[in-house]
């Protein structure tokens, strides 16, 4: 498989702030690669370093099968940025934004115009083509951005944080539009998300930042075994049976107003079993019970370090 | 030639927004007319007096200052202009595109330009509609023209600059400012000569008078001679200046 992005010891500093320090990523064409990490970890820095905005102060970085230092211009046609500011035009319209774009690929004018038409189409925005961006919902100027990033059919896309802000029912349409982008147009997707559950969905491959470095990489499955965070919840129907039990199943929490304890889960039905049955025996009422497996969550929470300040 | 034909794009975008927007250009129109108005009427009498004149002739003297008063106004017009792209998204789009990349700035140059002419076309209109009377040929108006276009490029390259100096619109919008002042340290509303000492030397040898002054013969039919190699001299080095700084500060990373 071809190789579309490649990194090794990427470094960048502020001054003495150190906002990268050693990234080495491979992410192969076609796949979708989040990167994941609190704020302020480093992770606008990466897409704008990629995407020959800003310029590294070291590491050897090849992107789209050029070298990033020696040949922006080729690296730039191969490219497409979409940033967490949505970069439309305000003032023009749908359809103008798209045109302008088209103008600045040279396109020629029939080309343009059925390309804008096409991608109108494509994103819902038929219907609001002429009107200006201004008045587009957030999700529209996303789904307006996203287009204008396609109008040139970049290979490789950078959607640096592209759900952000957005409610639920628009993340699931951008969600839906990422999935289509890789399946039927066969673009590689490189993603930046403080959003689990959205890295969970989308990605082939995942790295965690955290103050300039990389701290886990791999499918969304391994990260999620790299951290023991099963637990099984129990809720008491009555303090009674919450006070005989508490000392008894291993909790590692409890607490008291809400009758809860919370026991480590090692997997699989045994350890189930035996507490449910120790629970039987000893005659207490339970109110509720839940299992929980290890989500990304946990994986965020521990292996990431808030940055010191 | 990609440079030209994506400043060509970029100027299409320019003109898009003036049309659709006309509300930011009208500002900077009203500034200039209201204060040739505020001159000719309210001051005109004693000024016309103070030149050896009427109001008439007054008005004569300071039409050419107050077009260069319109190209100032415009100015902060096209700060703010630079200053919106600069903090929206849109220019990190345009970054990261295989375009010409000063294309970006010679748009805003080239709509700037079509702005100030629009602009000063509405004064030079008010002015003859109050009693001006140019004696300037048609060739002098070419040379007219010219002058103000050539000064209008300076400015408006400075003005780009000024634009990105800030992350923040309202302070980009004020940089400008004081080149309003300029036209009154200069020869714009009075002769230099009636000026206390160190005030009349800032006057004579600041970079508005000399294109004032051209203006003001070219206006009345006569030869600009020497005001005309000061005024095209500053506005080389103006423009010049103007572009190298814009380039510098587009290019800054981060």
């Amino acid at each position: 498989m071809r190789t579309s992005v490649s990194v090794t010891g990427l470094r960048k500093s502020y001054g003495a702030h150190r906002v990268l320090d050693g990234i080495d990523l491979t992410i192969p064409q076609g796949t979708v690669f989040s990167l994941l990490g609190p704020n302020g970890a480093g992770k606008t820095t990466t897409v704008q370093i990629l995407s020959t905005l800003i310029k590294a102060d070291a590491g050897e970085i090849r992107v789209a099968g050029h070298d990033l230092a020696e040949e922006p211009d080729e690296v730039r046609a191969a490219i497409g940025v979409t940033g967490q500011f949505s970069a439309v035009d305000s003032f023009l319209t749908g359809e103008e934004n798209l045109r302008l774009v088209a103008d600045l690929l040279h396109l020629g004018r029939t080309r343009g115009r059925a390309r804008a038409r096409e991608l109108l189409e494509r994103f819902d925005l038929t219907d609001a083509a002429r009107k200006p961006a201004a008045t587009y919902s957030g999700g529209m100027r996303r789904r307006l951005d996203l287009a204008m990033t396609l109008v040139g059919t970049p290979e490789l896309i950078f959607l640096d944080e592209p759900t952000t802000g957005l409610d639920p029912r628009s993340r699931r349409t951008m969600w839906q539009i990422v999935r289509d982008l890789v399946q039927q147009d066969g673009v590689t997707i490189f993603l930046t998300t403080q959003y689990l559950e959205e890295a969970d969905e989308l990605s082939d491959h995942i790295a965690l930042l955290s103050q300039g470095r990389l701290v886990a990489e791999g499918t969304p499955e391994e990260l999620k075994r790299m951290v023991p965070g099963g637990h099984i919840v129990v809720r008491f129907a009555d303090p009674d049976g919450y006070r005989r039990a508490v000392s008894h199943v291993g909790a590692t929490s409890s607490n008291d107003a809400a009758l809860t304890v919370q026991i480590p889960d090692p997997g699989g039905i045994r350890p189930l079993r035996q507490l449910l049955e120790w629970l039987d025996t000893h005659a207490i009422d339970v109110a509720e019970l839940s299992v929980h497996t290890p989500d990304l969550d946990d994986v965020f929470l521990a292996l990431t370090e808030e940055p010191s300040r | 030639m990609r440079a030209i034909t994506d400043s060509a794009t970029m100027l299409r975008r320019q003109v898009t927004h003036i049309w659709r927007y006309p509300t930011l250009i009208l500002t900077f129109v009203a500034v200039p007319v209201v204060f040739l108005l505020l001159f000719v009427y309210v001051l005109g009498g004693i000024m016309g007096a103070g030149i050896g004149g009427d109001r008439t002739a007054y008005a004569g003297y300071t039409t050419p200052g107050i077009m260069i008063m319109t190209i100032a106004s415009a100015a902060q017009g096209t700060a703010i202009s630079v200053a919106v792209d600069m903090t929206e998204g849109i220019v990190a789009r345009f970054k990261t595109m295989a375009i010409a990349r000063v294309s970006v700035l010679t748009g805003h140059v080239l709509g700037a330009l079509v702005q100030n002419f629009i602009a000063i076309t509405a004064v030079t209109l008010t002015a003859l509609l109050i009693g001006f009377r140019p004696g300037a040929s048609a060739l002098d108006w070419l040379g007219v023209i010219g002058v103000l276009a050539m000064f209008a490029f300076a400015i408006t390259w400075l003005s780009v600059a000024l634009g990105m100096v800030t992350e923040n619109v309202a302070t980009a919008s004020n940089l400008p400012a004081p080149l309003m002042l300029l036209p009154f340290l200069g020869s714009g509303v009075v002769p230099p000569e009636s000026m206390p000492g160190p005030l009349r030397w800032f006057a004579e040898h600041q970079p508005f008078t000399p294109v004032i002054e051209t203006l003001r013969a070219l206006l009345a039919g006569q030869p600009a001679g020497a005001s005309f190699a000061a005024a095209a001299l500053w506005s080389a080095a103006i423009a010049l200046g103007g572009y190298l700084w814009a380039r510098r500060l587009y290019n800054r990373s981060g």
